[in-house]
C-alpha cells in the first residue's frame, strides 16, 4: 500500500554528518501515568463552562483559573521527576486508546513527555496561569466573561494537546484545535465587524498553512508508513533526501501560519482585535511559536533536508526584519508589540533553521520571549484598561507616575527584549546571533540589524507611552489596576530578569540533547566577547536613535500624513494585505462569482436544456405542466415495456 | 427482520395519514413510529456479527421467477451503518420539523404565535410527516435491497415521497425545484434501467438468470458489456450523489425544501449514489471501475473544488450548505475510487459523518431562517447576540463541515486524503486544497450571518428553544464522539470495505498499489479537466 517506498527509503544519507536523536519513550510510571490529566483538566473546565452557560457564570473564572492552575502543579511535579531521571530515561510515552486504525494507517491517541515537551509544559501552564489569572480582573466588566474563560481553557488544552502529541496526526488536532481558540478569542467581540473578519482572516491564512502540515503528513504515511514521532524518526535516515526535503517544505509552510512568519504573516497584526490576555497569551507566548516547536521536534527531518533548513533561515530571516520595521511604524502599542512578535519568533525560527548549534537557543529564546512579552501585553492591557481602552501611543505619554506598577514591570520587559546585557532577553538572542554569525555573515548581519531596529521601536514605545508630555484627552483619568492584573505582572517582570538562569552551565542546551543531538560548535571569526560588544552597542545605536528621534521632539497627537515611503509601507504592514488581496482575494471573488454565474446558465444549461437524453427527458416533461405523477407513471411504465420487451427478446 | 425494519416506517406512513383523517395527532403517531423504527435498527445492530464479513439476517424468496428477481434482504457493514444513519436522522428530522406544514413557509411574514393551526393545516402536516415515513421505509429498502432488481424498484420509489417533500413542503419556486429534482432522478433512473435490462441479459446468457448481487458480482460479464454496463449504473449514482457535472438540481432543491427535507435528500438519499457505487459498480463490474478510475476520480476533484467554491459565492444559505455536499460528495466519490482499503472505509465513513455534520447543518441553518424570515445571507447579521446557543451550534457544525480534527469528518476526509495522496500525490494535493476553500466558505458565512450588528427585522427573536437544542444535541454528540472514536463505526466498515477491495483487485486485474495511471490516462485526464473548465 506504501506508495513504492521501496524507491523512496533507498539508503541515501548514509554517513551523516551527526547522530540525530530517535523517539523511543519508555511508558510512564508514578506521577507520570498522570500525563494525560495535564490536557483533561483545561479541556474538562472548558466544557463545563461552555456548556454549562449561565449557571457557571459566577464561579466560572475561578474554575477556568484553577484547572489551569492545576496542570501547572502537575506539570511542575512531573519536571522536578524528570530531572531527577537519566539522559536516558527521560522521554516517558504515554498511549491513550487507538485513535483511527484503518488498514496501514494507524493512529494512536499517544503522549510524548520528553524534555522537549516538559519546557513548553512548564511555559503554558505557567504563563497561562498567570493570564487567566490576570483576566479575572481584565474581563470583570465583560457579561461574557465566563465564555472568555471557557475558551481559553480550550485554547490550554489545544495547545498541551500540540506539545504533547506523539504523533504528527496528534500534533495536528492540537494546532488545529488551537487555530479554533484563537478564532473564537480574536473575535471574542464579534459585535465588532472588525474582531469577526480578523478572526476569520487568522484561521483561513493558517488553513493555507495546514496545507502543508497535512500534506506532510501524507508524504509522510506514504514513505515510512507511519506518522508518529518515533517511526518517522527511526526511518528519517533512510528516506531519499529529496523526499526529506519536500517533508521538510511543507512542514515549513504550516509553520509559516501558525507563527505568522513571512508570506502567511498576514493575519497576526489583526489578531490584536482579540482581548489583550489572548494577545498575551495566544499571540504572543504560546501559539504563535508552535511552528517553531514544529521545526525543532521535526529535526529528524530536518537534519535530513539541508534545503529545507535554509529555507528556514530564509524565511526566519525576511520575518524578523519585517515585522521589526513593521513595529517602527505603528502608532497602536498592541501593534507594535505585535510586529514585534512576529520579529522575536523569526529569531527563534532562524535558530531552529541551524540545525543543532541552534535549536537549544531557539527554545531558551521561545521561554524568556513568553516571559517578556506576555508581561508587555499585559502591560500594554494594564495601560488600555487605565486609559478607557485607548490603543493609541499618541494619546499616552509620561503614564509612569499614574501607573508606576505597570511602568516598572514593563520595563523590566523592556530591557530584556531589546537585550540589555544581564536581562534574559540578552542572553537568548545573544546566543542565536553568535549562532547566525557562525553559520554565514549575511544570516549574522540581518540578525545583528534586526536587533538594533528592536532596540530602536521598543525605544519608541517606551518614550511614547511612559515619558514624554501628556497628551490624554481631559476625560481620562489614568489610574493603576487593581492587584488581580499587577500581580501577574510583577510575576511575569521577574521572570523576564530572571530567565537567562536556564543558560546557567549551558543547562537548557544540555538538557534538551536528548531530543535534538549534541550542539555543534561553530568557530566564530572574533572571540565571543567582541561579538557581544558588538551587539550591545547596535543597540544602544538603535536606543539613542530613538531618543533623538521621539523623545527630544514633541509627539503629535495626530500621526504626520506627510511622510516618508518607506512609513507608509511599514504602517500598512509592508503591504502584506495588498499583495494577498491582489494576487488571491480579489481574483478569487472574481472566479468564484464567474463560476456561480457559467454554473446556472453554462453547466445547468447544457445539462438541462443541451442534447441527450437528460434534457429530450426535460422538456417533454416540461410540456405537461401538470400532472407529474402521471408522467412519472408512464415513465415507469415505460422503463417496464422495455424490460419485457428485452425479456422477450433474449428468451425468445 | 429487516423487512419488519423496512416495513414498520411504511405502515407508521399509513397510520399518520389515517390519524390525521381521524382527528388523533398525527405527529405523535409519527414519532412513535420513528423511534419504533430506531429501536429496530439496534436490534438489527444488536443482532449484527461483527466479526462476519458478508451478509447477514439474509431473507431471500423468489419474487419474479422469469426475471431471476427476488424479494431479498440482507445487512452488511455499508448496509449497517447506513440503516442506522438513516433511523437516527429520520426522528431527528421529525422532531425538527414539529411546526412545518402548519404555517406556510413565506419569506418576510411571521409566524403568529400561538395561532392554532386549522384543520386543513392539520392534514398537511399530517401528509409531510407520512411523506417522510414514506421515505425512510424505501431508504431501508434500498439500502437492505441484495437484489438489483429489488434495489431497482425501490430506488425509483423514493421518488414518490421525495417529490412530494420537495413539491408540497417548501419555500418559493418549489414546484420548478420539484421538478427539476424529478426529471434528473428519472433520467438517471432510465439510463439504470438500461444496464438493468442488460444485466438480464448477460445473466440469461450463462444459464437461469438471477438478479442477486451475489450470482452476478460471480459472473463473467465481459469487458465490453462490463464497461457499458457499468456506465449506466455509475450515471445513476452520479446524478443521485451528485457528481459534477450532474449536480445542478442540488442547489434548487435545498433552496426550495424545508431544511429538514434536505437532510433527508442530501444526508441519506443521496447516499444511495455512493453507496451504490461501491455495491453495484465495484461488486458487479470491478474491471469496468477500474478502467473508469482516472475519469471517476477527475470529476470527484472538479467537483471537491468547484462545489466549494460554488458554496464561497453562494446568497442562500439553504444553496450555500447543499453545495458544500457536493465538494464533499466529491470527497466520498474520490475515497470509493481511489481502489484501497483506506479509501474506502474513509468514504464510507464520510458517508456516515458527511450525513451527521450536514443535517447538523442543515437543521441550524434552518433555526436561523425561522428567525431572521430569510435565507439570504446578506440580509441576515449579529444573530450571535440575541441567540448564543444557535450561533454556537452553528459554529460546531461548520467547524465538522470543515474538517477540524476532534469532530467525526477530519477522520474520513483525512483517511480520503491520504488514500488520494497515496494514489497519486498530484490527486491528494488537489483535494487538500479542499480544506481552504471549505473554511472560508463556513466562517464567512459564519461572520455575515451570525456576527457584526444585528441586521432586518426578525420575524422570530429568542435564542433556540428546547425542542431545537433537543434535535441538536444528538448530533453533536455523535460529531465528537465520532471524532474521537471513529473506531467505533470503522470496526464495522472495515471488513466490508477489505471484501470488496480484493474483488475489484482480482476482478480488475490491476493491483492498486501506488499511482496505477498509465500516462496515457494522465493524459485523457488532464484534458478532461480542461475540457470541463
Amino acid at each position: 500500500m506504501t506508495l513504492s517506498s521501496s524507491t523512496l527509503l533507498t539508503s541515501a544519507a548514509e554517513g551523516g554528518h551527526h547522530s540525530v536523536p530517535v523517539v523511543e519513550a519508555m511508558s510512564p510510571d508514578g506521577v507520570f501515568s498522570l500525563l494525560w490529566l495535564v490536557i483533561a483538566l483545561p479541556l474538562a473546565g472548558a466544557v463545563v463552562l461552555l456548556v454549562g452557560g449561565r449557571l457557571t457564570d459566577r464561579w466560572g473564572h475561578w474554575l477556568g483559573t484553577a484547572t489551569v492552575t492545576g496542570s501547572f502543579v502537575l506539570s511542575v511535579v512531573m519536571f522536578v521527576q524528570l530531572l531527577g531521571r537519566d539522559d536516558a530515561e527521560r522521554q516517558i510515552g504515554q498511549h491513550l486508546w487507538d485513535w483511527f486504525a484503518v488498514g496501514d494507517f494507524q493512529v494512536g491517541m499517544d503522549l510524548l513527555y520528553d524534555p522537549l515537551s516538559a519546557l513548553f509544559l512548564l511555559l503554558i501552564t505557567g504563563v497561562s496561569a498567570l493570564i487567566h489569572l490576570y483576566s479575572v480582573g481584565y474581563m470583570e466588566h465583560d457579561p461574557r466573561r465566563r465564555r472568555f474563560f471557557g475558551y481559553l481553557n480550550l485554547f490550554v488544552a489545544a495547545m498541551l494537546m500540540l506539545v504533547l502529541a506523539a504523533d504528527y496526526v496528534g500534533v495536528f488536532l492540537g494546532w488545529e484545535g488551537v487555530g479554533l481558540a484563537s478564532y473564537l478569542l480574536i473575535g471574542f467581540w464579534q459585535h465588532k465587524p472588525s474582531a469577526a473578519a480578523a478572526a476569520k482572516k487568522a484561521f483561513v491564512i493558517n488553513r493555507v498553512g495546514d496545507i502543508g502540515m497535512s500534506l506532510a503528513i501524507m508524504l509522510m504515511f506514504v514513505t515510512f508508513g507511519t506518522t508518529a514521532f518515533a517511526g518517522v524518526s527511526a526511518a528519517a535516515g533512510d528516506a531519499t533526501e529529496s523526499t526529506m526535503t519536500a517533508i521538510g517544505l511543507l512542514l515549513l509552510l504550516g509553520a509559516c501560519g501558525k507563527s505568522a512568519q513571512v508570506p502567511l504573516q498576514a493575519w497576526l497584526l489583526d489578531a490584536m482585535e482579540g482581548p489583550t490576555p489572548v494577545s498575551a497569551l495566544i499571540h504572543a507566548a504560546t501559539m504563535v511559536t508552535a511552528g517553531v516547536y514544529l521545526v525543532t521536534r521535526s529535526n529528524f527531518v530536518f537534519e535530513n533536508a539541508p534545503v529545507a533548513q535554509t529555507a528556514v533561515v530564509v524565511v526566519a530571516c525576511v520575518t524578523l526584519l519585517w515585522g521589526a520595521v513593521i513595529g517602527c511604524a505603528k502608532d497602536d502599542i498592541k501593534k507594535v508589540l505585535a510586529g514585534s512578535t512576529m520579529s522575536q519568533i523569526g529569531y527563534m525560527m532562524l535558530a531552529a533553521g541551524l540545525g543543532p548549534a541552534g535549536y537549544a537557543f531557539a527554545i531558551f529564546h521561545l521561554v524568556t520571549h513568553g516571559f517578556f512579552k506576555a508581561n508587555m501585553f499585559l502591560g500594554a492591557g494594564s495601560v488600555m484598561h487605565g486609559t478607557g481602552d485607548d490603543v493609541n501611543m499618541r494619546h499616552y505619554g509620561a503614564l509612569r507616575k499614574a501607573m508606576p506598577v505597570t511602568f516598572l514591570t514593563f520595563a523590566m520587559g523592556y530591557l530584556a527584549i531589546i537585550g540589555f546585557p544581564g536581562f534574559s532577553g540578552f542572553w537568548s538572542k545573544d546566543k542565536i546571533i553568535e549562532a547566525a554569525v557562525a553559520e554565514n555573515y549575511l544570516v549574522g548581519a540581518a540578525a545583528l540589524l534586526g536587533a538594533g531596529v528592536t532596540a530602536f521601536y521598543m525605544t519608541r514605545l517606551m518614550l511614547m507611552t511612559f515619558f514624554t508630555k501628556e497628551r490624554w484627552e481631559p476625560e481620562v483619568h489614568p489610574h493603576e489596576s487593581p492587584k488581580v492584573m499587577t500581580v501577574p505582572l510583577v510575576v511575569l517582570a521577574a521572570l523576564s530578569v530572571l530567565g537567562g538562569v536556564l543558560l546557567l552551565g549551558d543547562w537548557v542546551t544540555t538538557w534538551l540533547t536528548p531530543v535534538v543531538g549534541e550542539v555543534e560548535h561553530h568557530e566564530l571569526p572574533v572571540p565571543v566577547i567582541v561579538l557581544t560588544g558588538i551587539v550591545v552597542v547596535v543597540v544602544a545605536l538603535g536606543v539613542g536613535l530613538a531618543v533623538l528621534l521621539v523623545g527630544r521632539r514633541e509627539v503629535p497627537r495626530e500621526a504626520p500624513q506627510d511622510v516618508s515611503f518607506v512609513t507608509r509601507a511599514a504602517r500598512s504592514d509592508l503591504y502584506g494585505d495588498a499583495i494577498n488581496d491582489g494576487l488571491v482575494v480579489r481574483p478569487g471573488g472574481v472566479l468564484v462569482r464567474g463560476l456561480v454565474a457559467t454554473d446556472a446558465r453554462g453547466v445547468d444549461g447544457v445539462v438541462e436544456g443541451g442534447a441527450g437524453l437528460v434534457g429530450a427527458l426535460s422538456s417533454v416533461l416540461r410540456r405537461t405542466q401538470n400532472g407529474y405523477v402521471r408522467t412519472y407513471a408512464l415513465s415507469v411504465l415505460g422503463g417496464a415495456v422495455i424490460l419485457v420487451l428485452a425479456m422477450v427478446a433474449v428468451t425468445w | 427482520m429487516l423487512t419488519v425494519l423496512i416495513a414498520v416506517p411504511l405502515l407508521g406512513a399509513v397510520l399518520t395519514l389515517l390519524a390525521g383523517r381521524v382527528g388523533i395527532d398525527a405527529r405523535s403517531v409519527a414519532i412513535g413510529f420513528a423511534v419504533g423504527t430506531l429501536g429496530l435498527g439496534v436490534a438489527v445492530a444488536a443482532l449484527y456479527d461483527y466479526g462476519d464479513a458478508g451478509m447477514q439476517l439474509t431473507q431471500s424468496v423468489e419474487w419474479i421467477g422469469v426475471l431471476g428477481a427476488h424479494y431479498a434482504v440482507g445487512v452488511d457493514g455499508l448496509a449497517l451503518v447506513m440503516v442506522m444513519l438513516t433511523v437516527v436522522l429520520v426522528p431527528v428530522v421529525l422532531v425538527a420539523e414539529w411546526h412545518t406544514g402548519e404555517i406556510q413557509h413565506v419569506p418576510g411574514q411571521g409566524e403568529p404565535d400561538g395561532a392554532a393551526p386549522r384543520a386543513a393545516e392539520k392534514g398537511r402536516s399530517a401528509s409531510f410527516f407520512a411523506w417522510v415515513l414514506g421515505l425512510e421505509a424505501a431508504a431501508l429498502a434500498v439500502f437492505l435491497a441484495t437484489d438489483v432488481f429489488l434495489f431497482y424498484v425501490v430506488f425509483e420509489a423514493t421518488l414518490i415521497p421525495a417529490y412530494f417533500l420537495v413539491g408540497g413542503f417548501g419555500g418559493a419556486g418549489r414546484a420548478k425545484a420539484a421538478t427539476k429534482f424529478l426529471v434528473y432522478q428519472l433520467a438517471g433512473g432510465l439510463v439504470m434501467l438500461a444496464s438493468v435490462v442488460g444485466l438480464y441479459v448477460v445473466s440469461a446468457e450463462s444459464g437461469p438468470p438471477s438478479y442477486l448481487i451475489g450470482d452476478l458480482a460471480a459472473l463473467d460479464i465481459g469487458v465490453e458489456a462490463g464497461r457499458w454496463l457499468f456506465l449506466g449504473f455509475f450515471v445513476a449514482f452520479a446524478v443521485k450523489a451528485p457528481l459534477f457535472p450532474l449536480h445542478t438540481w442540488l442547489a434548487d432543491t435545498t433552496a426550495a425544501a424545508t431544511p429538514g427535507t434536505s437532510v433527508l435528500l442530501i444526508c441519506i438519499l443521496d447516499k444511495i449514489g455512493t453507496y451504490g457505487m461501491i455495491r453495484f459498480c465495484l461488486g458487479i463490474f470491478p474491471e469496468a471501475s477500474v478502467w473508469a478510475t482516472p475519469v471517476v476520480v477527475t470529476l470527484a476533484l472538479v467537483s471537491i473544488v468547484y462545489g466549494a467554491l460554488l458554496a464561497i459565492g453562494q446568497d442562500d444559505l439553504l444553496r450555500l450548505v447543499g453545495l458544500t455536499s457536493l465538494s464533499h460528495f466529491g470527497f466520498i466519490v474520490l475515497g470509493i475510487f481511489v481502489l484501497t482499503e483506506q479509501g474506502h472505509t474513509g468514504a464510507i465513513l464520510y458517508m456516515v459523518n458527511h450525513g451527521v455534520a450536514t443535517a447538523a447543518l442543515f437543521l441550524v441553518a434552518g433555526f436561523a431562517i425561522r428567525r431572521s424570515g430569510t435565507a439570504s445571507i446578506r440580509a441576515m447579521g449579529g444573530m450571535e447576540k440575541t441567540a448564543p446557543v444557535l450561533a454556537g451550534l452553528f459554529l460546531v457544525a461548520g467547524m465538522a463541515t470543515l474538517g477540524l480534527p476532534g469532530l467525526a469528518p477530519f477522520v474520513s476526509e483525512f483517511l480520503v486524503m491520504v488514500a488520494a495522496f497515496d494514489y497519486a500525490w498530484y490527486v491528494g494535493a488537489v483535494a487538500v486544497t479542499g480544506i481552504v476553500l471549505a473554511a472560508i466558505y463556513v466562517l464567512w458565512a459564519y461572520q455575515r450571518t451570525m456576527t457584526g450588528p444585528a441586521k432586518g427585522e426578525l420575524v422570530r427573536t429568542g435564542d433556540l428553544d428546547r425542542r431545537e437544542i433537543g434535535v441538536m444535541v444528538p448530533l453533536v454528540v455523535a460529531l465528537v464522539g465520532f471524532g474521537f472514536f471513529p473506531s467505533v463505526l470503522t470496526d464495522v466498515i472495515e471488513p466490508v470495505t477489505g471484501t470488496v477491495i480484493d474483488h475489484v483487485v482480482d476482478g480488475g486485474g490491476e493491483p492498486d498499489d501506488g499511482p496505477v495511471v498509465p500516462a496515457a490516462d494522465v493524459q485523457a485526464d488532464t484534458q478532461a479537466e480542461g475540457g470541463q473548465r
